[in-house]
């Protein structure tokens, strides 16, 4: 198992991640008891990965859960200032969105902007009953009045520091640190 | 993958295999949205895109519109008919005028080649060629690409045999090179007037139907007889044309028999190029074309960026 050279500090290791996972998915079940079907939708990137883990965990407790994800970049609101032009992956909801109760999965929240284009973008889909909010990571730091439902870990950091997730599901390892901020423009 | 923009798109010669894969790719989103019942994203919100056509066009500028509205842009027609063009302004007075107007993109067409060239070296507005004389279509050879993309996973290999006035066209410039960028074989069929002497060495020539369909094309992409753009005719009738040249019911038949894809840049001269059975040809990919030629615009509007590089 690779580790990245610039890790500052582990937050969770693998049994942790699975904790909190194990927990968003119970509280999201106990909520949600009295309904047939929700669905999951993870924002690209690393928000798919977390929802299709949610997914997982509601499905072997005998839930109906339909999996989603849509990528942003269309509706980001610093599209005209970057330096490079982002490749888009496209968004993929197979399922009805009228009416459905959605819960929205992405790994962290920090400024709540991509939180901002994720439900606009959710809401051009259809119109959901209910949207939710679940976050592994929830940091301090919000530019936006939006706030998760279900919440891993929750943590305050200077601003010089970030906080990095890896799923087992494509990254091949679960873990969540911090490191350095490196401005990537992307 | 992130790519640097661009400030403008003016031919296809110019981009890099990498560019080319980035605008295709990101096509095929755009035209995911097409499904969606908010055909809108809001990209490009906050920024003008104005379309100045010196030629007379109807699907390139509604094509160019629709992508620029699905982007949340801005989009204003300049009407050269009753600007001041008509006048006797020149096309840099035009654009100064349009610098002062602050406007992000302009789509231009225009008879002469290089004067989107031109507008592109003196504004800070991202320009994008939207045909120029006989020089270059770039986004009608991004689009054909993308089209023929959606049946033909790789293009590597594929055979296109190009029809028509090739001489007077800036769509098969374009679009011949594209399709050989990709990997394509490209072979050209036209009476000798309108062929033209000069053509790269891997494109093959063919005078006529029998030999070309012996090349066992995969696809033909028929282009529109330029009749506007003929100082003197250069084949004696249209009839004359249509029965040599044009794909004729007999044609059709063939190209029904041995399942090949038929194309073409539109607008369509009926009863000269193609018949009224051709147009319902089922293996036509004519309307592919209108649409996808919006999300290619789209994804071209995305990439480029006013005042880059």
């Amino acid at each position: 198992m690779t580790q990245p050279p610039d890790k500052l500090r582990q937050l969770l290791d693998a049994a942790g991640v699975a904790r909190c996972l194990d927990e968003i998915a119970a509280a999201i079940d106990a909520r949600w008891k009295n309904e047939a079907r929700i669905a999951l939708v993870g924002v690209y990137r690393r928000g798919v990965p977390f929802a299709r883990a949610l997914t997982e965990r509601l499905r072997a407790r005998g839930r109906e859960v339909d999996f989603g994800k849509i990528d942003i970049t269309q509706y980001r609101d610093d599209l005209q200032t970057m330096k490079v032009v982002p490749k888009l992956e496209g968004s993929d909801l197979g399922f009805d969105l009228d009416d459905a109760v959605v819960i929205l999965c992405d790994e962290v929240i920090y400024t709540a902007r991509t939180s901002r284009a994720a439900l606009e973008e959710l809401l051009d889909f259809g119109r959901p009953r209910c949207v939710q909010f679940a976050v592994l990571v929830d940091r301090a730091g919000r530019e936006l009045p939006l706030q998760p439902d279900y919440v891993g870990i929750r943590v305050d950091l200077p601003a010089e520091e970030r906080v990095s997730v890896r799923f087992a599901d494509g990254d091949g390892w679960d873990e969540v640190f911090v490191r350095p901020w490196q401005k990537t423009n992307a | 993958m992130s790519l640097t923009p661009r400030k403008d798109l003016l031919d296809i010669a110019s981009l890099t295999n990498e560019e080319i894969e980035f605008v295709l790719a990101n096509a095929v989103p755009f035209k995911d949205l097409f499904k969606r019942s908010v055909k809108k994203v809001p990209t490009l919100k906050g920024q003008t895109v104005l379309t100045l056509f010196y030629e007379p066009s109807t699907r390139t500028r509604s094509s160019f519109e629709v992508a620029a509205n699905r982007l949340s842009a801005d989009v204003t027609h300049f009407d050269i008919e009753s600007s001041s063009v008509v006048k006797g302004e020149s096309v840099l007075d035009t654009v100064e005028t349009l610098e002062s107007m602050r406007v992000d993109y302009i789509v231009v067409r225009h008879k002469q080649s290089g004067i989107p060239s031109l507008i592109a070296k003196n504004t800070r507005a991202s320009v994008i060629n939207a045909g120029d004389g006989w020089h270059a279509h770039p986004t009608q050879a991004l689009l054909d690409a993308f089209t023929l993309r959606e049946k033909f996973k790789d293009l590597r290999g594929a055979r296109a045999l190009i029809v028509g006035d090739i001489q007077h066209s800036r769509v098969a410039r374009s679009t011949s090179l594209i399709f050989r960028r990709l990997g394509m074989h490209v072979a050209y069929l036209a009476p000798g007037s309108i062929m033209p002497r000069e053509t790269p060495e891997d494109v093959k020539l063919f005078g006529n139907w029998t030999d070309a369909l012996d090349w066992k094309p995969d696809v033909v992409y028929l282009l529109r007889v330029q009749s506007e753009r003929m100082d003197e005719p250069f084949f004696p009738s249209a009839a004359e044309y249509h029965k040599n040249y044009g794909l004729t019911d007999a044609r059709v038949e063939i190209l029904k028999e041995r399942g090949l894809w038929l194309m073409h840049p539109g607008p369509v001269n009926r009863g000269v190029e193609i018949t009224d059975r051709g147009m319902n040809y089922e293996k036509s990919l004519i309307n592919q074309q209108v649409e996808n030629g919006i999300a290619v615009r789209m994804s071209v509007l995305y990439w480029l960026k006013p005042g880059a590089v």
